[in-house]
């Protein structure tokens, strides 16, 4: 029984999460428009996690050099570095490493904000107030998330360029023009478009998933845990999924 | 014990007031779980009634149905003779302008002060107002409450006294002309929970309020209360004063008082 209940769990879910992202586009974003709570949240979430995604994303572009580097020096292909390591930041590895780091920070972080004004009334508080919850609170907060993880992928995808750049200068002396010059030649419309295009669908699956969980969040200290904790695991599996799903659609679409 | 409702309603003495809530049948479950069956009640102008009950016999659920924040399963709430249950979300803000609502655990949002707290209520409901109109409103509703210098913390600063009495205020703030309390003693000691009751006496004929008190502290019942309805098994079992109550020997009152 364990295997059915917990598929027709997983599947409620998945329904209520749709439903609940329908919401948002049935309701969330018609008038009034929360404009000053919008911005307060794009401060929160994408100037704040600035820090974060930038040191994260420096650390993977210098890790990512010096890992390489040594398995190109096998195949006599050195000078090719900077175009693997290009192609493998801003198709994959930037846009991918960003969104779970955004979903681990954002994700926890929106579903014990929304579990904690439940379970303290605080939303019932405000619909009280004469203020749509899901207006003020869900649609800013995952309108956000859609727009502010593109410009952190941008940003992340930057410095650990640079990252990987110091990281190539570790062993030997290259120029800044030539690396980046590299760097660039070797990507093409089709790699940064499709790659930026899907953040937004990342960003947008950790905003719905995070406040679906934290909206909804049982009672309880241990109910607003479980909301950050699960919000994380399921935006991270979304990740992956809607990654799997934005390279067949750019393999369809012959833009690989 | 039978139902008091239509001698004390019809008291001789009592001046005849308009009613301003009017509940009919109302029926509400949780699954299986009938919590309101069938339950009756008239609240009049310019009156407290305090709705006495055990813990979970579904007092809150009742102010809550009153508030629009759940959907009773069947029966009427007529708020100044507009039935709730039926309205839109629109005409339930509408509504809401007329009552206040204060929660058991205050329900203050902690990523505000104190003066956003009262403000964010007036910003939703009176979008035309100055800064200064505001502000004037905001230490008004503090004065009332007597925390004009808190007006700058953060609920996390403030006692538990306090933060009640913050919460009572951005209640009071838009002058609803009803007030549901949702156990507004519990959790405080009595020497905080007598301020309270004074301040929810004291506001009430100032502003010429309505209330529902909802609550089980039988010094909160004695202090505020016009008139007491017991709620037992989802329905209206007795109603009456303070007093009535107090002389009662049915088992079910006496409970209270022991």
């Amino acid at each position: 029984m364990a295997p059915f209940s917990q598929t027709k769990k997983f599947l409620d879910d998945t329904g209520s999460i749709s439903r609940f992202a329908g919401h948002f586009f049935s309701i969330g974003i018609k008038p009034r428009y929360e404009i000053k709570e919008l911005l307060a949240q794009c401060y929160i979430i994408g100037y704040k996690s600035l820090p974060l995604i930038g040191l994260t994303g420096f650390i993977m572009g210098l890790v990512l050099t010096m890992q390489l580097r040594p398995s190109l020096i096998i195949y006599g292909v050195e000078s090719k570095l900077p175009v693997m390591i290009g192609i493998a930041i801003v198709r994959e590895i930037g846009p991918v490493i960003t969104a779970l780091i955004f979903a681990g920070k954002i994700g926890s972080s929106i579903g014990a904000e929304l579990g904690s004004m439940k379970v303290t009334e605080q939303i019932d508080a405000m619909e009280v107030s004469g203020t749509n919850p899901f207006k003020y609170l869900v649609a800013t907060r995952i309108l956000a998330a859609t727009l502010m993880l593109p410009v952190l992928t941008l940003l992340g995808d930057a410095i650990s360029l640079f990252g990987a750049y110091l990281g190539v200068n570790i062993h030997t002396v290259t120029n800044y023009h030539l690396f980046f010059t590299q760097v660039f030649q070797s990507l093409s419309f089709g790699d940064v478009l499709p790659a930026f295009i899907k953040t937004f669908f990342f960003g947008f699956a950790v905003g719905v998933i995070g406040c679906y969980k934290g909206y909804f969040s049982s009672k309880g200290t241990r109910g607003v845990g479980n909301s950050a904790n699960s919000a994380v695991v399921l935006a991270s599996v979304m990740i992956f999924v809607i990654d799997l799903l934005a390279v067949q659609i750019t393999d369809v679409l012959g833009l690989n | 014990m039978e139902t008091e409702k239509d001698d004390v309603l019809t008291k001789p003495g009592t001046p005849l007031k308009e009613p301003v809530i009017v509940i009919e049948h109302l029926y509400k479950s949780f699954g299986d779980n009938a919590v309101l069956k069938d339950f009756n009640l008239i609240i009049n102008e310019e009156e407290n009634v305090v709705v006495l009950g055990k813990s979970g016999s579904g007092k809150s659920v009742l102010i809550k149905c009153i508030i629009g924040l759940l959907k009773p399963d069947s029966g009427n709430i007529f708020v100044f003779g507009e039935n709730v249950p039926d309205m839109a979300h629109e005409e339930l803000d509408r509504i809401r302008t007329k009552m206040g609502f204060l929660f058991q655990g205050n329900a203050l949002y902690d990523s505000m002060t104190v003066r956003e707290n009262l403000e964010f209520p007036l910003r939703r409901h009176w979008i035309g107002f100055s800064q200064a109109k505001v502000d004037g409103l905001v230490m008004e509703a503090l004065g009332n409450v007597g925390l004009k210098h808190a007006v700058d913390m953060m609920p996390a600063e403030l006692s538990g006294g306090m933060l009640k009495r913050v919460a009572l205020a951005r209640t009071m703030i838009l002058q609803p002309d009803i007030i549901l309390y949702d156990e507004p003693t519990t959790g405080l000691d009595p020497v905080t929970a007598r301020e309270i009751d004074t301040l929810i006496i004291t506001l009430q004929r100032k502003y010429h309020t309505s209330s529902i008190i909802i609550s089980h502290d039988m010094n909160c019942v004695k202090n505020t209360a016009d008139r007491v309805v017991l709620l037992l098994d989802g329905k209206c079992y007795t109603e009456g004063t303070y007093l009535d109550f107090e002389k009662s020997t049915d088992e079910n009152i006496r409970q209270f008082f022991e």
